[in-house]
């Protein structure tokens, strides 16, 4: 059975810092996992390598091997681009684009080459209805993308994520500027987006991640410490220091 | 943005379509274990021993749902951390399923009786004690309580609690009611005996012997039904809690009645 999503003894570094040590971890396909630890553990950062983000930053090292789709992603001669249309990510604080709702999510398509205006239309509408946006803003597409509500911007960002048609989404802290009831909203898109998609999401709210994960991966200074069901993390967790992280049991 | 939260016309969300699972889970179970229940009945006035068999069996069914329940109740807590309503309702499921297995447990051992029972018991004897009136009374409080859980309704779930009175009154005097039959048997035999000048037949002496057997195992049994009768109404109890969030536990009938 082959893994979406594999990491195989990776460690990276910021300079001679090493900031995640051995990870293993095997992600299946149309799955949610979540990503959680305290501030500093090294979640963000290795979501960051499943899309290459990382490479933005100097003086970073990659050791180890990350396969998508059975794909080696830091192997030689591979597209980065191409890598970040398969795989789209949604960052914590929203952030449209200064244009309009609609351009915003066609964005993403006119810079991979595609013209046909058709298609465009057909693309910015499937994917904002799919983010539950299109009743909110059908009329509106002409609008600048800043007159939407904090909520709504994020969702337009998601939508603007899924138009290229990636086949993972990656999510970092992506309600942790919303208010709960746009937070809602955007967890029950998460749970329905995974028919189609498989997401990593980064998560300080540990409730967030037994709402809407599959599986759960616990990051503690730079190592997996556990990376189970989320069912088995949240009501029998192998590993100590995870029950003691989730219960709130910390120093 | 404004929400609506009067609007009821909305799709489920992620832990309603969860509940609404948990609640279709509880209903399965509650029908095994009702049927189980009928099934008893017919198997004490028919004193169907391959019915008590199968009923004997089936238990280990109730047994799985009474797992898998918990760990349904477990899994939502852990997961979802349900407040007001939903934490109410997750509770009392978890009561319930509990109630649910001990009936099945007590329905068990009343098949259990039925396969040691040498004869049918006798009809005058099931008569007196107003068993097969108790044991119905006991059925229609589990369909009841059931019907009130499906459909949230509290004034069918404090029905019960009037029936149940039915229920004690007869267990209360099922002691009397069985002395009286024993000791009538008594002298029935006695008389037998007198005319036998002491030497009764070996079947006389083995029908009367059972006659009181089979009368002390309707004791039992009666015991049991009683208890069925409680579970009736501690889940009446439990879903009067979640609809409404009083608690009518250890309060007295009058209190219940305010």
């Amino acid at each position: 059975m082959m893994y979406k999503i594999e990491s195989k003894n990776v460690a990276f570094y910021y300079g001679s810092h090493k900031a995640l040590k051995n990870i293993n971890i095997a992600i299946m396909n149309n799955t949610v996992t979540a990503l959680i630890g305290p501030s500093g553990c090294g979640k963000s950062t290795y979501l960051r390598l499943l899309n290459r983000m990382n490479d933005l930053i100097e003086n970073t090292k990659v050791e180890g091997e990350i396969l998508i789709d059975g794909q080696n992603i830091y192997g030689k001669g591979v597209n980065v681009d191409s890598l970040r249309t398969k795989v789209g990510m949604v960052f914590q604080k929203p952030n449209p684009f200064p244009k309009s709702i609609f351009e915003n999510v066609a964005y993403g398509l006119r810079v991979n080459d595609i013209n046909d205006k058709n298609l465009i239309e057909e693309r910015v509408v499937t994917s904002i209805k799919q983010v539950a946006l299109w009743e909110e803003v059908k009329d509106k597409l002409k609008k600048s993308a800043f007159e939407l509500s904090g909520g709504q911007q994020q969702r337009l960002c998601i939508a603007r994520a899924l138009a290229i048609q990636p086949s993972v989404l990656l999510m970092d802290e992506p309600t942790s500027a919303l208010d709960p009831i746009s937070t809602a909203k955007v967890e029950e898109l998460v749970y329905e987006l995974k028919t189609k998609y498989t997401i990593v999401i980064v998560t300080h709210n540990m409730q967030q991640a037994g709402r809407v994960s599959d599986t759960t991966a616990f990051f503690y200074m730079g190592e997996l410490i556990e990376y189970d069901n989320t069912k088995i993390i949240f009501t029998n967790p192998k590993q100590e220091r995870t029950q003691n992280y989730i219960t709130g049991r910390f120093g | 943005m404004m929400i609506d939260l009067n609007n009821k016309q909305r799709n489920m969300s992620h832990l309603e379509t969860e509940m609404a699972q948990l609640k279709a889970e509880t209903m399965k179970m509650w029908e095994l274990v009702n049927l189980q229940l009928a099934k008893g009945k017919e198997a004490l006035v028919k004193l169907d021993k391959d019915l008590a068999r199968e009923i004997i069996l089936s238990e280990r069914r109730v047994n799985a749902f009474e797992l898998k329940l918990d760990r349904d109740c477990e899994n939502i807590f852990a997961l979802f951390n349900p407040v007001a309503v939903d934490l109410r309702f997750v509770l009392a499921v978890l009561k319930i399923n509990n109630n649910l297995e001990r009936t099945g447990d007590v329905v068990k051992g009343i098949a259990k009786f039925v396969t040691n029972v040498d004869n049918s018991f006798d009809k005058k004897l099931l008569d007196i004690t107003r068993a097969v009136e108790m044991y119905q009374a006991t059925i229609d409080m589990m369909a009841d309580v059931l019907d009130a859980f499906d459909k949230e309704d509290t004034i069918k779930a404090r029905k019960v609690f009037k029936k149940d009175e039915l229920v004690d009154e007869i267990n209360f005097n099922a002691n009397k009611a069985v002395a009286d039959y024993i000791r009538e048997h008594e002298r029935t035999f006695a008389n037998e005996s007198k005319a036998a000048a002491g030497k009764n037949t070996d079947s006389s002496i083995r029908v009367h012997d059972e006659h009181v057997e089979s009368a002390l195992y309707l004791l039992s049994i009666i015991r049991k039904l009683e208890r069925v009768g409680d579970q009736a109404t501690n889940i009446a109890e439990e879903i009067i809690f979640y609809v409404e969030a009083k608690v009518l536990k250890h309060k007295t009938e009058k209190e219940r009645n305010q």
